[in-house]
């Protein structure tokens, strides 16, 4: 349940954010940070970013999300 | 990457050659648990280095009392319950959200949609269901905060948001001394920062490492454990230093503890835990759903034989319980830990039984 997911901000106006995980785009909100502007990354959990990280950590996150999709993906066909 | 898994399985062989006994090294966190069966991790660790899955997933450790409350609310027709979807299927006394009134309870994602519930549906009172750790609380603490602003008089929040450093001071003082290390949560720690844990790791002499949710950042936390045990030492070290910082996030604490006081918790299977829970200050008592509807968390006695409990204590292993994979399973469960995917039961039961059995 504490997993948060690394995004970008690519929409800005006070708190209220739109960013962008692996092409998803969703709501979320800044209040959490300081300084947030458009462009950063930053980690998001239930709807906050909670803090900033670094486009390689981002990238590993993404690809390992990606990884379990597919993971799941086959699980799923193999146990029907 | 090689290279870093061999250094960091020699630190582990070492670790285990220097102790003469197994280590047992607790993963807080939920999240850690999935992703340390979902990779594998455990069939390449050394015989004794074993891993106990802690108190770290919200939805277990929530009191039965408290889904019986959340499952009264739900039978009144003037409110909505907005809750986050791990929740629905945790059974209570007698059924769970999902079996009981479905209609009046609707999963969000966030708490904002709460608050955007209420203001869609003025004649209802939404009530959020309001668990989780550090990671999941500041944004409850923000929507009271914008409620109240708001003067948004149709939401209250049903709190049990808990905290994770006297639950592992429970584990260490009381339950057992089975415990060596903990590999800390990742997201959490963004939040209260790495230094929370100094106290713990000084007063029980355990090493205390923050570690992120790839397989290769569990993999070397363990091993950073593992150099610790080796040289005697017992300190709190991040290697999740991309997100981590040792302050945490001060904006978070701040909101924090301006809304929320600290309190005695019911943790499922462990009971009450002094100064573990989070409870609205006055101010925002309006928005209190314990206030609001004249309730009181009472803990629900648990006559089901479920052992959840000693499973979040480190103190048995899920196929340990008679239940395990039989009478509970993840279609049928019974207990907590097999109802949520980041519960102990469930992870065994997804990705360890058959090797267990076979």
């Amino acid at each position: 349940m504490c997993l948060a997911i690394p995004a970008r901000i690519v929409e800005l106006e006070g708190d209220k954010a739109v960013v962008d995980a692996m092409g998803n785009r969703f709501k979320a909100k800044t209040t959490l940070l300081e300084n947030a502007k458009i462009g950063d990354l930053v980690l998001v959990h239930a709807g906050f970013a909670i803090s900033k990280v670094e486009e390689e950590d981002a990238r590993k996150t993404w690809n390992l999300i990606e990884e379990l999709d597919s993971f799941q993906e086959t699980d799923k066909k193999i146990s029907g | 990457m090689l290279e870093r898994i061999c250094k960091a399985n020699k630190l582990m062989d070492k670790a285990c050659q220097t102790l003469g006994r197994d280590i047992n090294v607790m993963e807080v966190c939920g999240t850690h648990t999935v992703s340390i069966f979902r990779s594998g991790i455990r069939s390449t660790l050394p015989k004794h280095l074993k891993l106990l899955s802690g108190p770290g997933c919200p939805v277990c450790v929530t009191d039965q009392g408290y889904i019986d409350l959340a499952i009264e609310l739900a039978q009144r027709d003037d409110c909505i319950l907005a809750t986050y979807g791990d929740m629905i299927r945790v059974p209570g006394s007698d059924g769970s959200l999902e079996t009981k009134n479905k209609n009046n309870v609707k999963v969000v994602l966030s708490a904002e949609d709460a608050i955007d519930l209420a203001k869609e549906n003025p004649g209802k009172t939404v009530v959020f269901i309001a668990v989780g750790f550090e990671t999941t609380t500041p944004a409850t603490a923000v929507v009271v905060k914008e409620a109240a602003q708001a003067g948004l008089e149709n939401f209250c929040v049903l709190c049990a948001h808990k905290l994770v450093l006297p639950a592992m001071e429970v584990l260490l003082s009381e339950k057992n001394d089975k415990i060596d290390a903990f590999l800390c949560p990742g997201h959490v720690s963004v939040i209260i920062g790495s230094k929370a844990y100094e106290p713990i790791a000084a007063k029980y002499r355990k090493p205390c490492v923050v570690a992120g949710f790839e397989p290769m950042q569990i993999i070397e936390g363990l091993a950073e454990i593992c150099r610790q045990i080796c040289e005697g030492q017992a300190e709190v070290n991040s290697i999740y230093d991309v997100a981590v910082t040792p302050q945490g996030n001060t904006i978070a604490q701040r909101i924090i503890s301006d809304c929320f006081e600290v309190t005695d918790g019911w943790w499922r299977g462990i009971g009450k835990i002094p100064q573990s829970t989070l409870k609205l200050k006055s101010q925002y008592s309006k928005f209190d759903a314990y206030e609001r509807f004249g309730l009181t968390e009472k803990p629900a006695e648990d006559k089901t034989g479920c052992r959840c409990g000693e499973v979040l204590c480190g103190l048995i292993e899920p196929f340990d319980c008679a239940m395990f994979g039989n009478k509970c399973t993840p279609q049928t469960p019974i207990g907590p830990c097999m109802v949520s995917s980041e519960g102990a039961c469930a992870a065994w039961y997804k990705y360890g039984r058959k090797r267990k059995t076979s």
